[in-house]
């Protein structure tokens, strides 16, 4: 599969390592319908290709939205964009989260700093079927109050779609008069019910082990909890064996997992 | 209205405790009102109770001088406040102060060492689940610790 060219066209900062980009096709040709929860390999002529979740909402005109933390050598090098510019899309790859699957129970959302972004299309898809599901109610953790993603989205979504938004962030600075300390801590008391409810869960490694066994300890059923795994990446198509995880491949059988299905591996320091 | 041991009872710190423990509790327990801005204990003095909280929010700052007051976690209903009346010194480690309009009920640590001192049982039942609670704040802070979202995985 070769990379489709696409034009940004618009560039957002978001925090002060965070932006995305908005990304049309430069050809003419319609994007390709995605699900929330899958990504695409982003090119940057030159310099590399990285897997970037899509975050924009699945309903709306066909826009790949890509909210991306500068880390490394293509993610800097793709912050240094400007509108117009064109880089290459390959996707969209893998599974989604069980957005349909879940109607009738209640949606708990635990995300931890970027893990908002592909989250982000489930939160849209979900509010845009607000009656179909019992209580949604978000937990987000973040390092400090300058780095909560979306805060417009958020505050919309609280007052418009009776979305229960926690947001917890690890260091308070300036005038912050929330909630300090880890996301984990917000999950004993969330207003949700453990029996019926379906968790989705994206964010550091670690964040997400302390997540699930406080999802658990409430009573949430492990093949009720969903969680988007990270690996490294090359083909993206389940072919070069770069993102093995355990016995599956996380760009063709993830990046969304069910926990009961990775739980044994899931972990691991050696995996 | 309710009385101490019902409102005990129903706390969360206190689930399943058998009655008889929530009783002699109630003994040592009054209702404590904050209103926001008020501190509710400082760093340094005598840490003579702790709280559950059933109403608003309370931060726990520490003070740093030329940084003014850190935040380093804050607590809400259904939250213990305070442990450092367990263990000498008896002392408050950090200041405590409420955000919001507090509700909360104080139980009273001289009185409650008094009762541990003699009714094991009790002492026992209340350090498990204090040191459970401490437990998990150890672990939330080393999670806090390690910058999960901040520094390069
Ligand atoms: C399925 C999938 C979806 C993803 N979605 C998103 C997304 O929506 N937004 C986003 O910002 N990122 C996302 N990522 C992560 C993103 O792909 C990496 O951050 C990117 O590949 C890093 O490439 P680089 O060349 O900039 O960094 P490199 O030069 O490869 O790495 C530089 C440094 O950053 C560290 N690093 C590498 N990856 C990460 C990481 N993920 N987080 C923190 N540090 C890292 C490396 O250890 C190294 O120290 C996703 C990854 C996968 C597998
Ligand atoms: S990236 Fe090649 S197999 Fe997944």
């Amino acid at each position: 599969m070769i990379p489709q060219p696409f034009r940004i066209r618009q560039f957002r900062q978001e925090t002060h390592d965070t932006f995305t980009l908005e990304l049309e096709p430069a050809n003419g040709a319609a994007p390709a319908a995605f699900q929330p929860g899958q990504f695409n390999m982003v090119y940057v002529f030159g310099v590399g290709e990285v897997p970037i979740s899509i975050s924009s909402n699945p309903a709306s005109p066909r826009l790949f939205m890509h909210t991306t933390r500068e880390v490394g050598t293509v993610t800097k090098a793709m912050r240094r964009l400007k509108k117009g510019d064109i880089v290459g899309v390959r996707g969209p790859f893998g599974t989604p989260w069980p957005v349909e699957d879940s109607a009738g129970s209640d949606i708990v959302i635990v995300a931890g700093g970027i893990g908002l972004a592909p989250l982000r299309p489930a939160l849209y898809a979900l509010i845009n079927n607000r009656d179909r599901y019992g209580r949604i109610v978000l937990l987000y953790g973040t390092r400090s109050p300058n780095d909560i993603l979306y805060q417009k989205e958020l505050k919309q979504w609280r007052a418009e779609f009776d979305l229960e938004v926690y947001v917890t962030v690890d260091r308070a600075i300036g005038s912050w008069r929330g909630n300090v300390g880890v996301v984990t801590q917000l999950i004993p008391k969330a207003p949700f019910d453990p029996l019926s409810s379906v968790a989705f869960v994206c964010g550091p490694e670690v964040m997400m082990r302390f997540t699930v066994q406080e999802l658990q300890r409430r009573g949430v059923a492990e093949d009720k909890i969903y969680l988007s795994m990270e690996r490294n990446m090359k083909c993206a198509t389940g072919f070069c064996g770069h993102c093995q995880y355990g016995p599956t491949f996380v760009c063709k059988n993830g990046p969304v997992f069910r926990f009961d299905r990775i739980a044994d591996i899931f972990g691991k320091r050696e995996i | 209205m309710e009385n101490m041991s019902e409102i005990l009872a129903g706390e969360p710190f206190l689930q399943n405790m058998p009655r008889q423990h929530v009783e002699t509790l109630a003994g040592c327990a009054q209702n404590v009102v904050f209103q926001p801005g008020q501190f509710i204990f400082r760093e340094g003095q005598p840490a003579n109770e702790f709280f559950l909280i059933r109403h608003g929010r309370v931060a726990v700052e520490i003070y740093a001088p030329a940084r003014g007051a850190i935040v380093i976690e804050t607590l809400g209903p259904g939250d213990v406040l305070g442990w450092s009346w367990m263990v000498a010194p008896y002392q408050w480690r950090f200041d405590a102060r409420a955000t919001e309009l507090v509700r909360a009920v104080a139980l009273d640590g001289q009185c409650l060492r008094g009762k541990c001192e003699t009714n094991h049982e009790l002492g026992y039942e209340l350090l498990r689940r204090l040191s459970s609670v401490v437990a998990q704040r150890l672990q939330a802070t080393r999670l806090q610790l390690l910058d999960l979202y901040g520094a390069a995985k």
